[in-house]
């Protein structure tokens, strides 16, 4: 297979990938789903990284370096504000069960 | 093109699985967490590869003190950020984070750009189908940076957030495109460093074009689809860089982030179209934004508190002016209230309460509102007509009749909460000024409508009070 159309289909099965897992998302979960999602798109920082690591050019270099920052802001900050978002639902799903009177409120 | 180790196309693959359970994980209440987490281990570890293989046939990694010390820079602002940001501030924290993304994508598209205008020079056939890969992400990676410094002015309040249109916008939206397609046909066949940038500047300046006419209430959507750009971005920056866990996740986050998109604007009874280009055609003007003197029926909290205390189904709206306001907690005390006094209370969520679909559910859920008595909007739509009270706590355009009758209106087409319906409708307002919409609410205006003007928390807590007096 030409090597461009092994990418182009790795590309095309990914769409499909994509749309497939979020389709039952329900709204509640809009706003977390979006910052992880834009968290994924944060690992710009390993492309980044390889480009800075193989230049010997001072300007490409200092360019590279501030990619790196701005890529890590963006990977790092994103899943961590997502996390806190996540925690607090987390604990409105513990508390009915824990004020209920079935089993596994007594298991908690 | 750089020589990737077999062991380290594994780690890649691993990698690349990781994000898809990730994004399965973040579309379950259940799931949600563990999903994050897994991404965030995934996004480390494919990080780390590069440190430990041999790229280029050179000996090691160059310059890794002063990568390790740019990625701690980093992630120390990507940390502080996060943990500081105020929960109603989330959307704009989002499209920060996604700006300095597309930022850093464009920036490493250029980066390789330089190679492979070096690679050129020195007689090197380079693959034209690798420069339009470079040439669309450094394009698209400046939009979506321009595009969110934008979309963060305005959710910040740092410029107007009512759609901003001049003359000869759609003209210059035309030239940019053009100019795009042309900048990167050219670069195709002729590779330079000065297209490259050139083509980046026009990146900037399409972003610019493309966000400023966008209403403030629409703004989230524009979040979702720079978001999904961003994405599209990092893809190409995978085929350009041979990177298979760029291309895949980035194609993930492109794939879902526009499907995500669509839902949001189906969820408006808007399309992603007239969200986007709905200004420029004109309409949408009606948004004056300044406060009107008309007439209205204002109360004072102990009024309202013999109407709810005596209510037996009412029906919270919360909107953004909540949040903003921190009254929150306050109203969950009150609703314990109610509910104590035999009340039947619950809570309207409309999908896009707060300021982008879900932030409503995620600034309850920092109050600790149980889960069970937040209902959406086709859940409790029906029940308004049953409803003695509904109170309406710093929302506005979600239960803003205009979204029914005023065709033209920036939010016709949009549905609602049917609060009209109700036999009382209580308003708590801080003015008369508009929702961010930036138009007038005929619901205040009704008979059965009573304002009780104040600060959220400051009315709330009196309100409080009075109902515990009663």
């Amino acid at each position: 297979m030409n090597d461009a159309v092994v990418w182009l289909t790795i590309f095309i099965l990914s769409v499909f990938v994509g749309i497939e897992v979020i389709s039952k998302v329900s709204s509640t979960l809009h706003t977390p789903l979006m910052s992880g999602a834009n968290a994924i798109h944060g690992i710009i920082l390993l492309g980044a990284i390889i480009v800075t690591g193989t230049t010997d050019n001072t300007v490409a270099l200092v360019v590279g370096l501030v990619a790196i920052v701005l890529a890590a802001v963006n990977m790092v900050g994103g899943f961590v504000v997502t996390d806190r978002m996540l925690q607090m639902f987390v604990r409105r799903k513990k508390k009915p069960v824990a004020a209920g009177s079935d089993g596994a409120g007594a298991a908690r | 093109m750089t020589v990737i180790p077999t062991w380290a196309q594994l780690v890649y693959l691993a990698c690349a699985v990781c994000f898809i359970l990730a994004l399965k994980g973040l579309s379950g209440p259940k799931t949600a967490r563990a999903g994050n987490l897994i991404g965030a281990a995934a996004a480390v570890v494919a990080c780390a590869v590069p440190f430990f293989y041999k790229p280029d046939g050179l000996e090691h990694l160059h310059h890794v003190p002063l990568i390790l010390g740019a990625i701690v820079i980093g992630t120390v602002g990507g940390v502080v950020g996060a943990r500081r940001v105020q929960m109603t501030q989330m959307p704009q924290m989002v499209a920060l984070f996604n700006g300095v993304g597309g930022g850093a994508a464009a920036l490493v598209a250029l980066l390789e750009l330089h190679e492979l205008v070096g690679a050129a020079d020195l007689g090197a056939d380079v693959d034209w189908f690798v420069l339009v890969a470079t040439a669309f992400t450094i394009f698209v990676g400046s939009v979506s940076f321009a595009g969110s410094v934008v979309t963060f002015a305005k959710l910040q309040e740092l410029m107007t957030s009512a759609p901003v249109t001049f003359p000869g916008l759609a003209l210059g939206f035309g030239a940019g495109i053009v100019a795009a397609v042309g900048l990167s046909t050219q670069l195709a066949l002729d590779p330079a460093m000065w297209v490259g940038i050139v083509l980046a500047v026009v990146g900037l300046a399409f972003g610019l074009l493309l966000v400023l006419p966008v209403g403030g209430a629409d703004v989230p959507i524009v979040i979702s689809l720079l978001n999904a750009f961003t994405g599209l971005t990092v893809a190409a920056g995978g085929y350009v860089l041979d990177n298979v866990v760029l291309l895949v996740a980035g194609t993930l986050v492109g794939a879902s982030g526009t499907f995500l998109t669509l839902l949001m604007a189906k969820a408006m009874g808007r399309s992603v179209a007239n969200i986007l280009f709905g200004a420029l055609k004109g309409g949408s003007t009606l948004g004056a934004g300044v406060a009107s003197d008309r007439p209205v029926k204002s109360a004072n909290p102990e009024d309202v508190a013999i109407m709810l205390a005596y209510a037996d189904r009412v029906i919270i709206v919360p909107g953004y002016g909540l949040a903003v306001a921190q009254a929150q907690h306050t109203l969950r005390e009150l609703v314990d209230v109610l509910s104590e006094r035999g009340a039947d209370v619950d809570y309207a969520i409309h999908p896009v309460a707060g300021r982008m679909p879900g932030h409503m559910n995620v600034l309850l859920a920092e109050a600790q509102v149980p889960y069970e008595q937040l209902k959406e909007m086709d859940e409790i739509n029906g029940d308004f007509k049953d409803a003695d009270v509904v109170l309406i706590v710093g929302a506005n355009d979600v239960v803003n009749p205009a979204a029914k009758t005023t065709p033209g209106a920036p939010i016709y087409g949009m549905p609602i909460l049917n609060a009209d319906e109700a036999k009382q409708v209580v308003f708590m307002k801080r003015s008369m000024r508009p929702g961010f919409a930036g138009i007038e609410n005929e619901l205040l205006f009704e008979e059965n409508t009573t304002l009780l003007f104040g600060d959220a928390k400051d009315s709330m807590g009196k309100l409080l009070n009075a109902v515990k007096a009663l």
